[in-house]
């Protein structure tokens, strides 16, 4: 076999035509960190604007269209695409796979993701501007009311599905059919479960997003009237549609990050997980519930009282499998040989503050008092705790923690405890105060706001600033590694570090696994 | 629950914060508002208690089994007990936070018995109320912000309500019930204030209710908490709860007022009357679309506009009835007869346009029977 060994193609070929789920799996990292500096950039600019009050910088259209842009360039261009490119990268390798089931679909599935941002983010400089609608796009406003630039808005949303639904079609194909001998579904890595799971989500709600964004194309400009209640349509509609989507879009978000999780802290606690099948079960009843919670989003519609009570009874069951992984993460760390390098420090990070997401998501779920929190900046630290502490905190660790895997040089670990301090205090410091100008009274998506509220908008966007310049060091931190790390060599980079991806040289050969390996012992254990 | 959790937050972070900071939802003056409130400090208090045992054990791991204290891992790796455990522990703490958060919804949607019926209209960016009146008598007005572009655009100092004023508040009556019936005429709104624990989306197409009983008399602020437009940050909601017989020596002169008002519109005005109105009108209901010079910005510029210095009718027809499927909205619903011919000369003279036109009430009734 050694002779069929080959390596990448030269020049930009490689990058065009390239099947290697590797490549494709560094170009998802790097363009979904492009994204992130993107979206990041439009947060800049509306905590520019929110620094103070009375309107400084934007207008309030312009400024519509920065908190629209920021959430779907942050949810469709930076957090999934990011977990799809960990997906690319380790499946295969965790799995003993030499590819993904699909490489010819894998390279389509990357590739036209790049124009539909490029369509998206040219709304910007299109007569009448970008979308303004939130990313949540409730209709009419997006329809009847919207800026001629939706049509581009709705082609952008649905290349982006076509992406994710190949992108899961194939980790599903990838899962099923490619583990090694002996890789039974129950000795799968805890990433790999939960993208299994993930990918299922995908596959079963893109399609519904794809519908919602057809009905407004075809209410904008064929005349029908889904959405317009003068037309016997109906706005509600929308929502309940959307949310079907949208409920679960949060799960495919934080359940790779899940994975992640449940891969580093046993490796840096030296110790197995804790409850892998609970977890395992966990993550499969999350999704489960994630489908009949929808509504919870929508408390001030005017639902009848027992569709109120079914999705509050519904949402608050979330919080027992959610508090299992809690519980078994901590049981982990319990009685473990622990230490604190980057990845470790990260996913610590995950975990406290993923926590503190969820026990105001818990208190969210309850609807008399989602009365008084629904719309208003209690909400924005809400999902900003689960989708930055989460998502993001847990993607951050897995780059630090594969990083020497995948270029065999080991980053600045200084600096990198460094980018943790400050992601972490900075966080706190921007999105903390937001519970309580929520609480308060302040309602999301403003751009100017009563003086009671000016003290902690100015702290929440000190801490923005911060946070954001804590990337850029991020962003150096990679790229020194990648340059100029110290070389490593061993196998396994990290002592406790369990699982076939640590088992290939390192840095990790372009093509791994082309014969399969055999496995016999439970994953995670030693 | 009870109002031993009410307190003690507010001590406890009244020393991080200045006083006016407030960190924690209001208690409000409703009985629902006090009920909420106390649901929520009592999911919040739990939330913390579980949070500080769950963390204390994480952070005392932490401590103890670190490698750097040569500490040796074990290699337990699963217990069926301790998962039941932790599953069925956490389901029995939900099933405690249900029942308070049952008893309460079905309260917050008890809409029967109403004394007083009031129609919510959302409009991009104001709210309209109508008083529902059983002999059909309805009282009906737009409460439009009255915080000057000054202020926003930070040319002058900012007053104590900042964006949190209208020009007429909604007022009811206290220890009434006040019913709700909220809908919108363009995009979807949300009516909210904070102090009577009232939040209902406003949905073209759709009634939804919503009830409140004011035990005390004040002014209660809140804002539209569904984003509706660039405006969705300007659209304010205050309530003026008066005590019932002030309410109702307030209705009989709004209703009075309206009578003067159609008398008035039967009159000739003078110029100098229809433009210091005109100017008033411009000032509340076009300045936000069309800037404080006639410049435009949602909407199109007034000044050298081609429609405002040509065809009178062409001009009053677009305010009157607004154009389909943008912002420019039909406001003969909104303005009096008055009111319209005043903003109508107003734009015809102001800002350079300089055509010398005077358009009289009986103009505007005129093209609205036409």
């Amino acid at each position: 076999m050694g002779d069929h060994h080959h390596g990448p193609a030269a020049g930009v070929t490689r990058w065009l035509f390239t099947t290697n789920h590797k490549d494709i799996g560094t170009m998802y990292l790097w363009f979904s960190f492009a994204m992130f500096l993107l979206g990041g950039f439009f947060a800049m600019v509306i905590r520019a604007e929110l620094f103070q009050p009375g309107m400084q910088l934007v207008e309030p259209a312009f400024f519509n269209q920065m908190t629209t842009l920021h959430g779907l360039v942050m949810v469709f261009g930076a957090i999934m695409p990011s977990f799809v490119g960990l997906a690319n990268w380790l499946i295969p390798m965790m799995i003993g796979a030499p590819d993904m089931a699909l490489p010819r679909m894998n390279n389509w599935s990357f590739w036209i993701l790049p124009p539909a941002f490029l369509m998206l983010a040219s709304t910007l400089f299109m007569e009448g501007g970008a979308p303004a609608f939130g990313w949540t796009f409730y209709a009419p406003l997006s329809t009847t009311y919207a800026p001629p630039s939706v049509t581009f808005f709705i082609f952008a949303i649905h290349i982006l599905g076509v992406s994710s639904i190949m992108g899961s079609i194939n980790i599903i194909a990838t899962v099923m059919n490619m583990r090694a001998p002996g890789m039974t579904y129950m000795k799968m890595p805890m990433f790999v479960w939960t993208w299994l799971i993930t990918a299922f989500l995908l596959v079963a709600v893109m399609p519904v997003l794809a519908g919602a964004v057809t009905m407004m194309l075809m209410d904008i400009h064929f005349g029908t009237s889904f959405f317009s209640a003068a037309g016997g349509g109906d706005p509600v509609l929308f929502q309940h549609i959307f949310w079907f989507f949208g409920h679960p879009e949060v799960y495919i978000i934080i359940l790779p990050a899940f994975g992640v999780v449940s891969q580093i802290i046993p490796a840096f606690s030296r110790k197995p997980l804790f409850g892998y099948a609970s977890m395992v079960y966990a993550t499969a009843s999350i999704a489960f519930l994630s489908f009949v919670v929808w509504a919870h989003h929508m408390y001030t519609v005017g639902m009848p009282v027992a569709g109120e009570l079914f999705f509050m009874y519904a949402t608050m069951l979330i919080a027992v499998p959610t508090g299992v992984k809690v519980f078994n993460w901590i049981s982990t760390m319990w009685r473990g040989s622990l230490s604190f390098e980057t990845p470790m420090l990260f996913s610590i990070g995950f975990l406290v503050l993923f926590t503190l997401g969820g026990f105001t998501g818990l208190m969210l779920s309850i609807a008399p008092a989602d009365f008084q929190y629904h719309d208003t900046y209690f909400v924005v630290a809400h999902f900003h705790y689960v989708m930055v502490a989460g998502a993001v905190f847990s993607m951050t660790a897995a780059v630090y923690y594969w990083l020497p895997k995948w270029c065999g040089r080991m980053y600045s670990e200084s600096m990198g405890k460094i980018h943790f301090w400050i992601s972490f205090i900075g966080f706190n410091i921007t999105f903390f105060p937001q519970h309580f100008v929520g609480l308060a009274g302040m309602p999301r998506r403003i751009p100017d706001y009563a003086l009671q509220f000016a003290d902690f908008n100015m702290m929440s966007s000190i801490g923005a600033f911060i946070y954001g310049a804590s990337q850029l060091l991020f962003l150096y931190n990679v790229i020194a590694t990648i340059v100029s790390g110290e070389r490593v060599s061993d196998e396994k980079v990290w002592d406790g570090a369990e699982g076939l991806e640590w088992t290939v040289p390192t840095p990790a050969p372009y093509h791994t696994f082309e014969e399969p390996p055999l496995v016999s012992k439970p994953a995670g254990t030693f | 629950m009870g109002r031993i959790f009410s307190g003690v937050p507010l001590a406890l972070f009244a020393s991080l914060a200045a006083a006016q900071n407030q960190v924690n939802m209001s208690p409000g003056v409703t009985e629902i508002g006090a009920d909420i409130f106390e649901l929520h400090m009592l999911i919040m208090w739990i939330c913390v208690v579980i949070g500080v045992a769950v963390f204390a054990v994480m952070f005392y791991s932490i401590y103890a089994h670190r490698k750097s204290r040569g500490h040796e891992a074990s290699q337990f790796h699963e217990s069926t007990k301790v998962e039941i455990a932790w599953t069925v522990v956490p389901f029995l703490i939900l099933i405690a936070m249900a029942v308070p958060a049952t008893s309460t919804l079905l309260e917050v949607y008890d809409n029967d018995e109403a004394e007083l019926d009031v129609l919510i209209t959302g409009h991009q960016w104001k709210w309209k109320y109508e008083y529902l009146d059983e002999t059909g008598d309805n009282i009906a007005f737009f409460s439009n912000l009255t915080t000057p572009q000054e202020e926003i655009y930070n040319t002058a100092a900012k007053g104590d309500h900042y964006l949190l004023e209208v020009d007429e508040p909604l007022v009811i009556p206290t220890n009434t019930k006040v019913r709700f019936l909220i809908t919108a005429n363009d995009v979807i709104h949300s009516w909210w204030v904070p102090e009577l624990a009232v939040k209902r989306d406003a949905i073209p197409g759709f009634i939804n209710e919503a009830w409140t009983r004011v035990p005390q008399e004040g002014i209660y602020r809140g804002q539209c908490t569904e984003l509706c437009g660039a405006y969705h940050g300007f659209m304010p909601v205050v309530v003026h709860a008066v005590s019932p017989e002030e309410f109702q020596a307030w209705q009989a002169a709004k209703r009075g007022a309206a009578q003067a008002e159609s008398q008035l519109a039967m009159q000739t005005l003078s110029s100098d009357e229809l433009m210091t109105q005109g100017k008033a009108v411009y000032e509340t209901a076009c300045v936000a679309c069309h800037g404080a010079q006639g410049e435009g910005g949602i909407g199109n510029a007034i000044a050298g506009s081609a429609v405002v210095m040509g065809d009178l009718s062409q001009h009053m027809a677009i305010v009157a009835k607004g154009v389909a499927g943008t912002a420019m909205q039909a406001f003969d619903a909104q303005l009096s007869q008055v009111e319209l011919a005043a903003v109508l000369t107003y734009q015809r003279n102001a800002f350079g346009n300089n055509t010398g036109d005077i358009v009289q009430p009986g103009d505007v009734a005129g093209m609205n029977n036409g």
